[in-house]
């Protein structure tokens, strides 16, 4: 099922939370929507699921207006964060409880919803555990068995809303393993939600960057990554420095000296420079674009991280370098960038490097 | 393992062993007489009066003055009475915590205030509201009789009393409850295809069903319990329009004193059944009722 949103919209109060949003689906694809908290992001999935009700834009299942009909018709399955099982219930009959809840027409025989909830029991690797009541569950089971309950309705879409985020790292990281495993098996439309980036690219076929409501990007994870579309994607994905440069017709300038860079692809005015603390590479001092002078050395874990000051106003930028590089602080570098962006100041993060 | 260095010091003030949270035995055990001391001043003692006044002629004459017809006629009207007031207050307190705590709208702070409002008011004035509205000289009074209906001074005004009265209890226990359970249940029916209705038959209601339960058993306690309110708009017509609160007063002042407190055992009775099945509930299901965190 293709998921078509265009221009959605939506405020609270005077808050915008989505800023006409448009986003196109592809039919079994698996999609991350990433973004700090108060991106939207939630928003948009509460959106898709009926749970929100957009100010104004479209939502279309295939070529169906979704908008036109209320949650329970939508036919979505939506994990919730904290996964919202029923806490009277089995987990037998949570799974079944969107089954039993069918129109008198639809709904399957009791035979039947049995051997289907014990199909998905197998499936989500919880045999067994289907006569316990979900206080009885570790977070990691609870998740599974809100999954299976999601998955008993064959939904058209599949929603998640940080489906790990409350699970500590390690049953976080085996169950993203297990999630991409069942979405490849099952085939669904899979969107969800996620804070962390490392998920987000890990997991899925294409990420969408949310910020303050807009999209900013949406590409697949290597193209996230290496071609940040904006300031803001370039500082929240992966670690990156900023510098504040001038531009004047194409040629960049550092606290008014020259940064030779060739040709810069920005208007004139004020502007950044970004980097990634990978792409930039030590050279003798009077070589490579810029002198710097190493103003701290840290090692850290695998590799050797160096913040280097450079121009008159002493910016920072961050460097990676192997461990056995002997270089040490206070000594003068030339700095070399394999690659780098150049955006308009305005609208840039004020602070570049990302955490 | 080393010496305590508190040992060499006679003088220190705390005690060897004594945690620094701990009073000293005399203290504590002064502290526990005065608590005990009160308790059956003031509770055990008139509980244990109530009981020696009524069975004080014997037991034969206790359950002879339960002969009485209007004794009886009490009894079932104060059961008629909680039997009407009680479910209609099972409805509003569900329908209203369920709009406050599952819900945002306007005036949404003030609906609060105002379920909280017969507990800050005294019931005698409450009494005199209805009877100011829907009395003889009040402001419906003439409509009312032209149609040929009477609420006060009839069951009617005794049962709107008892509803003004005791309509906090049920939705006080649910709305804490709800509020912290939120809506994500509701969610998740929703999207799994349940409409309104059943959402709230199996996913709403049962989340609650303790506290509920909780709730009802108070609701009714008071119900059957209540005076003052109950007392204004009866009238006090023998055997037509007085709950068994208001047949103790009147066996009372009747110098009847083994009916009066025969009577009252029943509502004593009926108070420490309440207490025990509020006490199981509180143990058993802590975790379900908001009030268990409360306390």
């Amino acid at each position: 099922m293709d998921l078509k949103i265009r221009d959605v919209r939506k405020e609270y109060g005077s808050f915008p939370a989505l800023n006409g949003v448009s986003l196109d689906i592809r039919s079994g694809e698996l999609v991350a929507l990433l973004g700090p908290s108060g991106s939207g992001k939630t928003t948009l999935l509460r959106a898709i699921a009926g749970l929100e009700i957009p100010d104004s834009g479209q939502i279309l299942f295939g070529d169906e207006d979704a908008l036109a009909k209320p949650v329970q018709e939508r036919n979505v399955g939506f994990v919730f964060q904290h996964y919202a099982l029923f806490r009277h219930m089995k987990v037998f009959d949570n799974i079944a409880f969107g089954l039993r809840v069918r129109g008198r027409a639809r709904r399957p025989a009791e035979a039947d919803i049995r051997r289907k909830v014990l199909e998905l029991l197998d499936l989500v690797q919880l045999k067994g555990l289907e006569n316990r009541y979900p206080a009885q569950l570790s977070g990691g089971q609870r998740q599974r068995v809100a999954l299976a309950r999601a998955l008993a309705i064959e939904p058209q879409v599949l929603l998640l809303d940080e489906p790990f985020g409350a699970l500590d790292a390690q049953v976080r990281k085996e169950l993203r393993r297990w999630l991409r495993e069942i979405h490849n098996e099952t085939g669904h439309t899979t969107v969800f939600v996620t804070h962390d980036q490392e998920e987000a690219l890990e997991l899925a076929d294409r990420v969408a960057i949310l910020h303050k409501g807009d999209l900013q990007q949406v590409g697949t994870p290597d193209a996230i990554y290496d071609e940040p579309a904006t300031p803001f994607v370039y500082a929240f994905i992966g670690d990156s420095s900023s510098l504040p440069i001038d531009v004047r017709s194409g040629e960049a300038t550092l606290d008014g000296r020259a940064l030779p860079l060739g040709r810069v692809d920005a208007p004139d005015g004020p502007a950044r420079l970004h980097v990634r603390p990978q792409d930039v590479t030590f050279v003798a001092p009077g070589e490579g674009v810029a002198l710097g002078r190493i103003a701290a050395l840290r090692r850290l874990g695998a590799f050797r991280r160096a913040d280097v000051e450079v121009g008159a106003r002493r910016s920072r930028i961050e460097v990676r370098l192997p461990p056995e590089a002997s270089f040490s602080e206070g000594e003068e570098v030339g700095l070399a960038f394999e690659r780098f962006a150049v955006f308009p100041a305005e609208g840039a993060p004020s602070v570049a490097c990302a955490a | 393992m080393p010496a305590d260095p508190r040992q060499t010091l006679p003088a220190h003030p705390v005690a060897a062993g004594a945690s620094p949270t701990t009073e000293p035995v005399a203290v504590r055990v002064a502290l526990i007489v005065v608590a005990l001391a009160f308790l059956a001043l003031f509770l055990v003692l008139p509980l244990v009066a109530v009981f020696a006044e009524a069975f004080r002629n014997g037991v034969d004459a206790y359950f002879a003055s339960f002969d009485d017809p209007d004794t009886w006629s009490a009894v079932w009207l104060t059961l008629g009475v909680a039997a009407i007031a009680v479910p209609l207050n099972v409805v509003f307190g569900l329908a209203a915590s369920w709009a406050v705590a599952k819900h945002d709208f306007r005036g949404k702070s003030l609906l609060v205030t105002l379920i909280d409002l017969p507990f800050s008011v005294s019931p005698v004035v409450s009494g005199m509201c209805y009877v100011l509205l829907f009395g003889a000289q009040g402001y419906f009074g003439h409509y009312l009789q032209s149609v040929g209906v009477q609420i006060i001074f009839a069951v009617p005004g005794l049962v709107l009393a008892t509803i003004f009265v005791t309509f906090p209890f049920v939705a006080r226990e649910l709305i804490p409850l709800m509020q912290e359970q939120g809506v994500s249940e509701e969610e998740a029916a929703l999207s799994l295809g349940a409409g309104g209705w059943r959402t709230f038959w199996s996913v709403t209601l049962p989340n609650v069903r303790w506290a509920l339960l909780y709730g009802v058993l108070l609701c009714n306690a008071r119900a059957m319990g209540e005076f003052g309110a109950v007392s204004v708009v009866s009238g006090h017509l023998r055997g037509q329009t007085n709950t068994v609160p208001l047949q103790v007063e009147i066996l009372y002042n009747d110098y009847n004193f083994v009916a009066a407190f025969a009577v009252a055992s029943l509502l004593a009775g009926l108070g420490l059944v309440t207490l025990v099945v509020k006490s199981a509930l509180e143990w058993r299901y802590a975790d379900q009722l908001a009030s268990g965190r409360r306390h």
